[in-house]
């Protein structure tokens, strides 16, 4: 829009601003694509590197591979360690995603539409986990989790994704909760509704795209955590797919092949997911820090 | 995040009774007090006992065990008040590594926000391609650091394919040991983080630009204003509340420094690219220095809150007082 708006269209003609302004587009062009390379190189190079040989990669890293092997590939996909990763990181991610989205939306309500005495307290509470730095948090939570018995436990895991991803959670569904109106509310109580009956079958459904934003933010955080995964689980039988990676590449070493196939096979479900949910992970994100 | 005047949304309407119903309708009254505190309690109280089990739980946990000499096995019986804190701020190591946190985040600031901000503007223009490349720019973002640590770790080998790049641009003098190299490793990895955060940078200035009335613009022009003036002038002041915001979270996720030098370098070599997260981590973990790692832990927690407290009250409660409402109208 804002382009044509101050391009000088109107009275002006195409002369100079017209010039201007696609030299101007050309310039955006260009430095868009050089930055896009910037992203695509690397990402190819372990794609396009898995199908190559180690001996290869080492003589020459840019080269397309000669000719495409796809037994690094193969060798993963048939292993079992992969599959039990990608197993593992699902279920904390799940499980994770289900405790936020869940005990979130059960304490935004209140936080929301109740009147009580604690409630600025309590969500200032909540608010305050913002600012709290996982990592200052990781060795603590290590400490808790032995107390509890939870280490080597995804849920062990899972527990505290969740429960680090209640801030922002609460920061998200409060508005968007408050925004429904009153008189909805007062209708629902008419007809006999509890709060109970007006949380399930009417604010749940209401907040859905709120919800679903909170959903997508957790589960990919929780995908992609590697400090609290590296600190609770020591077994690898435990291994979530960012352990795994780590992991392989130690154990491969000298093997660069296998690692670029084993890593470029586990950015496909990070990357489907974002090619899949892109726009409400944006927008999620954006409206995040707006709300 | 604002706080939105509130209005109760159950009011209850008692109806003027006569006295004679006063009793009558303070039994209800409490009553009514009783079932709202129970209802809110019910509805509360899980997201709470998570919350103070792994979130408020470990912050007392760390300040508790900061105070003794622990190592993490049996009970912490030797009490050592604040001793850990005093060896921690007299620990060359540790203070090297409040610094690289705070290089990095300056770094941040400084790099990621024109470049972040340039290629917001860039794909805010209609032009062929741009959704792809929208996709692309935010690719890094939901990569796992694992993956981007990994990717790095290879590319940046002596003599791997950034080695490579020099050279067939012509600048082969400037290779150096990127992550063994003591006054590069920094660098190297403010590098590998912009690839993976820029994104992050990007959406939201993106979200920002788009919430820019066309009309303020169209004014701007009608005034005489060119592009850049108008950028200048009228779209960065506009987005300022994003800026802050974006410089907020940049700030901490700075201080909160772990995966990716973790994975990378380890803090090393001998601690150039230490952070206090990896540090903390390093000396609870590695050599079973429980008590020690908590009071780093807590330093670490502190200088967040210090910084979120200052950055809200300088800058952030502009925004809070709807500074871009009032422009734009």
């Amino acid at each position: 829009v804002s382009v044509v708006a101050y391009g000088g269209s109107g009275v002006s003609g195409a002369s100079w601003p017209g010039v201007r302004r696609r030299l101007m587009q050309a310039l955006a062009l260009t430095v868009a694509l050089l930055v896009g390379a910037i992203v695509l190189v690397p990402l190819f190079y372990v794609v396009v590197g898995g199908f190559r040989s180690t001996g290869e990669i080492a003589a020459q890293p840019v080269a397309w591979p000669q000719p495409w092997m796809v037994h690094n590939y193969t060798e993963i996909v048939t292993s079992s360690s992969f599959w039990h990763e990608v197993g593992n990181s699902a279920f904390i991610a799940i499980v994770a995603t289900v405790a936020v989205v869940g005990t979130g939306a059960m304490a935004a309500y209140p936080l929301a539409r109740f009147d009580f005495r604690a409630r600025g307290a309590l969500y200032a509470l909540f608010v305050f986990g913002l600012i709290f730095p996982a990592g200052a948090a990781a060795l603590p939570i290590y400490l808790m989790l032995r107390q509890l018995n939870l280490l080597d436990s995804l849920l062990g895991v899972a527990l505290p994704e969740a429960a680090f991803g209640l801030p922002l959670t609460i920061v998200i569904l409060r508005p968007f909760m408050r925004a429904i109106p009153a008189e909805l509310e007062d209708a629902a109580v008419i007809d006999g509704c509890s709060r109970f009956a007006f949380f399930w079958r009417i604010l749940l459904p209401l907040s859905g795209p709120a919800l679903a934003t909170v959903a997508i933010i957790t589960f990919v955080a929780s995908w992609n955590a590697y400090q609290l995964p590296l600190l609770v689980l020591s077994d690898s039988s435990g291994f979530t797919l960012p352990l795994g990676v780590a992991n392989y590449y130690s154990q491969y070493t000298a093997d660069t092949a296998r690692i670029l196939a084993f890593t470029a096979l586990s950015m496909v479900p990070a990357l489907a997911f974002f090619v899949l949910a892109e726009r409400r992970i944006v927008g999620g994100l954006a409206g995040a820090v707006r709300g | 995040m604002r706080l939105v005047g509130s209005a109760d949304p159950r009011r209850e309407h008692l109806g003027a009774g006569s006295a004679a119903d006063h009793a009558d309708r303070t039994a209800i009254a409490r009553r009514r007090r009783i079932r709202n505190g129970i209802e809110t309690g019910l509805f509360v109280s899980p997201a709470l006992a998570l919350y103070l089990l792994f979130v408020v739980g470990p912050l007392i946990y760390a300040a508790y065990f900061s105070l003794y000499h622990w190592s993490g096995l049996g009970a912490a019986i030797d009490f050592v008040g604040l001793h850990n804190y005093v060896l921690a701020f007299q620990d060359d190591l540790f203070r090297a590594s409040i610094l690289h946190n705070f290089t990095i985040a300056a770094l941040s600031i400084v790099f990621q926000l024109p470049l972040g901000l340039g290629a917001a503007l860039l794909l805010n223009r209609r032009f062929p391609g741009r959704a792809a490349l929208r996709l692309v720019f935010f690719a890094p973002y939901v990569l796992s650091e694992a993956i981007v640590a990994i990717i790095w770790l290879l590319m940046l080998q002596p003599d791997g394919l950034v080695d490579h790049f020099f050279r067939a641009v012509g600048l082969g003098g400037l290779i150096h040991l990127w992550l063994a190299d003591l006054h590069i490793v920094l660098y190297t990895m403010f590098v590998v983080i912009t690839w993976k955060y820029i994104g992050f940078g990007i959406i939201l200035f993106l979200a920002g630009l788009q919430g820019i009335p066309g009309e303020v613009l169209e004014a701007a022009s009608i005034d005489g204003a060119n592009e850049l003036q108008a950028i200048r002038h009228v779209t960065i002041p506009l987005l300022g509340p994003t800026i802050r915001i974006w410089g907020f979270l940049s700030i901490i996720g700075s201080f909160q420094l772990f995966d990716l030098i973790w994975l990378t370098t380890l803090g090393g070599p001998s601690g150039a690219s230490s952070t206090m997260a990896t540090y903390l981590i390093d000396h609870g973990f590695r050599r079973y220095q429980f008590g020690y790692g908590s009071a780093a832990s807590v330093i670490l927690f502190m200088i967040s809150l210090v910084i979120a407290v200052l950055y809200q009250g300088i800058l952030l409660r502009r925004d809070t007082e709807g500074a871009v409402t009032r422009m734009v109208a």
